[in-house]
């Protein structure tokens, strides 16, 4: 029998078995076509591409790229759906949604497996947060769809029309019923495409969208990369774009739908700072700052991507903090077990090394736990950098990855002068025991979104979008109901 | 023997001060009949860059301004506007109106006043929700200025419209910088006037006059103007103001109405357009 010392028990090092999600129950066919007025249908120009999962880089399956006239068949079917659509009564609008949300609750679990497996995130986040939120989604927004006078008082809101939605590929199902659920509650029709590295869950949906019975033509779903989203945006029959993505592209659509009537919606970038007071609870602050900026491997537009910490307890947080990383489980996506999946994608992984190429050629300090990385797949250590200073382009630029910049500060003046001195403004977290200078803080920090002793939380209830260049309009909860409607 | 008028002479409003432009330069303004009512100041963008400065450094204190105080600024200016009544009278009628039509513009900017005062704490509370997230989290959401606004204002109606403009701009916390109607600009800086003895603390409401064509662009594209509004139906303005506010992502507001007689011409939601919606989060597990 193998003996083990008794002064050597505690030396053994504890792992985690594995724990991987079973793949067996999800449906996955072979090539995917686009949902066009409730058919799905072969693209006009025959083009596919290949959807990759990225924690092995192999491929999944293969996906229909539209063209700019696949698009303009889908705005028309959206067009022709829109009459009888925005004509039916809220409460059966209301209905095909409640019907949505119940469909994707009954088949979750398959897709937060296949969420994992196209976009790499953790499955226990895509079981726990992506997969509910968006059947959440749904079910909120269905309940809204014959109580729209009570939104806006004194007013009366129609539709818009033709909604064109264009989705990221970090929270790619939850995005999707981000944008179709309160379009559709208002009594818009829709051309939603998801991003080209995580379509599935998107495709998934269309054939629930089928399943729920809504009139052809009210939703349609197309794939495809850049093109076919400015061929979205530059579509005249098109009344809206909604767009969540990076300022970059958000300044592109703004500039190409200027002088039209389209309306918009733009959910950009961010820089959110995090802020921890030497009075907060330290060990909680700690984990709120691992989950501010390590959760969904960083590509998160509202991650807590600059840490400020109170100088008196700067070296325990970082102390403490280093020791947190230290256990963060990197690896399969669908182990549960897994804290940091992979990285969306190569380009993406390109993206995040080229920062930190920059932050160490800035001079910063930087730290990385020692972990084994996957030998396959793309894969980023989490990152802190230290001694950074505003100018640093790690600072300023936002790098959707799990890469955290940490700086100190002494007074709340000091701090809330730093946190705002940034394009961006979507999110903020505000870490202290005190009750007043929480509400001076959040009422001072230039944000749309202010996290108080915790962060990145999200609801259906709640709206979501930023100040200044991170966007405007807001996703979620009464005020989500406004972007989707024009007053008579 | 009769006396000599003393003619008064318009300048620009910036800071709670009467400037000139820097720049010297002047436009005549004339009746319809071609007399020369006035030389007004010929903005430029030097004058807009400065008055942005000073609104920025003077939002912030008028947003932390209580809504009960803000209200009853806005309400000292209709008091104001209403003593001063004949002097717009008249000069509403060198510019133009009638009697009646002159009396009616008035009237219909005081009431305005009076209604936007009113709003002043209460379109919070209309706006603002508790928001019943499924976790134990206590979840709001209320509104904030978006910060500094430049504004074109309407051109047909050069008092009423202005003050349809400034009044929900302001009693939101916003600061402003305001393009005077490019021809009928005189009660713009009379109104000037009664906001400098308003209690309005300098450099909330800064009124340039001048030319559209020169100050569009620098209104649009001036990086550290959160909003940009436009007054009119020019779709070449309205173009290039989209165009060049998408550099900093600034929001943009057109009004393509051109009366704002009537009662659909003011409400709340000119407030809430100038405002972000902020949503906080706090755990209540203990």
């Amino acid at each position: 029998m193998h003996k083990v010392k008794n002064k050597d028990v505690f030396k053994v090092s504890w792992t985690y078995d594995k724990a991987p999600e079973s793949t067996d129950h999800i449906q996955i066919k072979k090539q995917y076509d686009l949902y066009i007025d409730g058919k799905f249908t072969k693209p006009i120009k025959g083009k596919y591409f290949d959807t990759i999962n990225p924690s092995d880089n192999k491929k999944i399956t293969s996906v229909a790229e539209a063209s700019d006239k696949d698009v303009d068949k889908a705005v028309k079917a959206a067009r022709k759906a829109f009459k009888s659509w925005s004509a039916l009564t809220g409460k059966e609008r209301g209905k095909y949604i409640f019907r949505i949300a119940r469909l994707i609750q009954e088949r979750a679990r398959e897709f937060a497996v296949i969420e994992s497996l196209d976009g790499g995130k953790p499955i226990r986040e895509s079981r726990d947060i992506d997969i509910p939120l968006a059947a959440n989604h749904f079910f909120y927004y269905a309940g809204w769809a014959d109580k729209l006078t009570y939104a806006f008082p004194n007013r009366n809101p129609k539709p818009l029309g033709v909604v064109g939605q264009i989705i990221p590929w970090n929270f790619p199902l939850l995005m999707a019923s981000w944008k179709i659920a309160p379009a559709l509650a208002t009594g818009n029709t829709v051309v939603l495409k998801p991003a080209e590295t995580t379509p599935l869950t998107a495709l998934k949906l269309a054939e629930i969208i089928h399943e729920s019975g809504i009139p052809k033509g009210v939703v349609n779903i197309i794939t495809g990369a850049g093109e076919t989203g400015a061929a979205i945006v530059n579509h005249p029959d098109i009344d809206k774009i909604a767009f969540t993505g990076s300022t970059g592209v958000g300044k592109y659509i703004l500039n190409a739908t200027a002088g039209t009537h389209k309306k918009l919606t733009l959910e950009l970038g961010g820089k959110g700072a995090n802020i921890i007071f030497e009075d907060a609870a330290i060990d909680q602050a700690v984990e709120g700052i691992v989950n501010a900026i390590f959760f969904n491997q960083g590509h998160v537009c509202c991650a807590g991507s600059r840490l400020f910490v109170q100088e008196s307890v700067a070296d325990l947080v970082i102390k403490k903090l280093k020791d947190r990383m230290k256990r963060l489980i990197i690896g399969d996506p669908l182990d549960k077990n897994t804290d940091i999946g992979a990285i969306n994608s190569k380009k993406q992984l390109q993206t995040i090394e080229k920062y930190i190429k920059i932050g160490i050629n800035e001079g910063s300090e930087i730290y990385q736990p020692k972990c084994k990385l996957p030998k396959h797949g793309n894969w980023c250590a989490p990152t802190l950098f230290l001694n950074v200073s505003q100018s640093h382009r790690i600072v300023q630029e936002e790098i959707f990855g799990p890469v955290l910049t940490v700086q100190t500060f002494r007074t709340i003046d000091e701090v809330i002068e730093k946190a705002n001195n940034t394009p961006y403004g979507l999110s903020a977290g505000v870490w202290t025991d005190k009750g007043s200078k929480i509400f001076h803080l959040t009422q001072k920090l230039d944000a749309g979104i202010v996290w108080a002793n915790t962060f990145n939380k999200f609801d259906p209830t709640s709206p979501f979008g930023g100040y200044k260049e991170s966007g405007f309009g807001r996703e979620g909860g009464l005020h989500g109901l406004k972007p989707y409607v024009k007053f008579e | 023997m009769s006396r000599l008028d003393i003619h008064k002479t318009y300048k620009l409003y910036i800071g709670g001060k009467f400037p000139r432009t820097e720049s010297g330069r002047y436009y005549a303004v004339n009746d319809n009949k071609g007399k020369l009512i006035a030389n007004m100041c010929l903005a430029t963008r030097k004058d807009f860059r400065n008055a942005v400065v000073i609104a920025r450094k003077a939002q912030n204190s008028w947003a932390n301004t209580t809504a009960l105080n803000k209200g009853q600024i806005l309400y000292r200016i209709a008091e104001m506007l209403e003593g001063r009544k004949e002097q717009f009278i008249a000069e509403l009628i060198v510019q133009g109106e009638t009697k009646i039509t002159a009396q009616k513009e008035i009237e219909a900017a005081i009431d305005r006043l009076v209604y936007y005062a009113g709003w002043s704490d209460k379109y919070q509370q209309l706006f603002s929700t508790v928001n019943p997230v499924s976790s134990n989290h206590f979840n709001f959401s209320s509104l904030e200025p978006v910060g500094i606004i430049s504004i074109i204002a309407p051109e047909k109606q050069g008092l009423l419209g202005l003050v349809s403009m400034i009044a929900p701009a302001i009693v939101g916390g916003n600061t402003i910088i305001v393009l005077a109607s490019e021809s009928k600009p005189l009660s713009a800086i009379s109104f000037a006037e009664v906001l400098n003895s308003s209690d309005v603390p300098g450099g909330v409401v800064n009124i340039l006059t001048g030319k559209k064509e020169e100050l569009i662009s620098h209104m649009a594209s001036h990086m550290d103007v959160n909003t940009i509004v436009y007054c009119g139906k020019d779709e070449k303005d309205m173009k290039t103001i989209s165009e060049l506010a998408s550099n900093n992502v600034k929001r943009v507001i057109f009004y393509k109405k051109t009366n704002w007689d009537s009662d659909e011409s003011q409400s709340p939601y000119f407030i809430e357009k100038t405002q972000e919606v902020k949503t906080t989060w706090h755990p209540t597990q203990v």
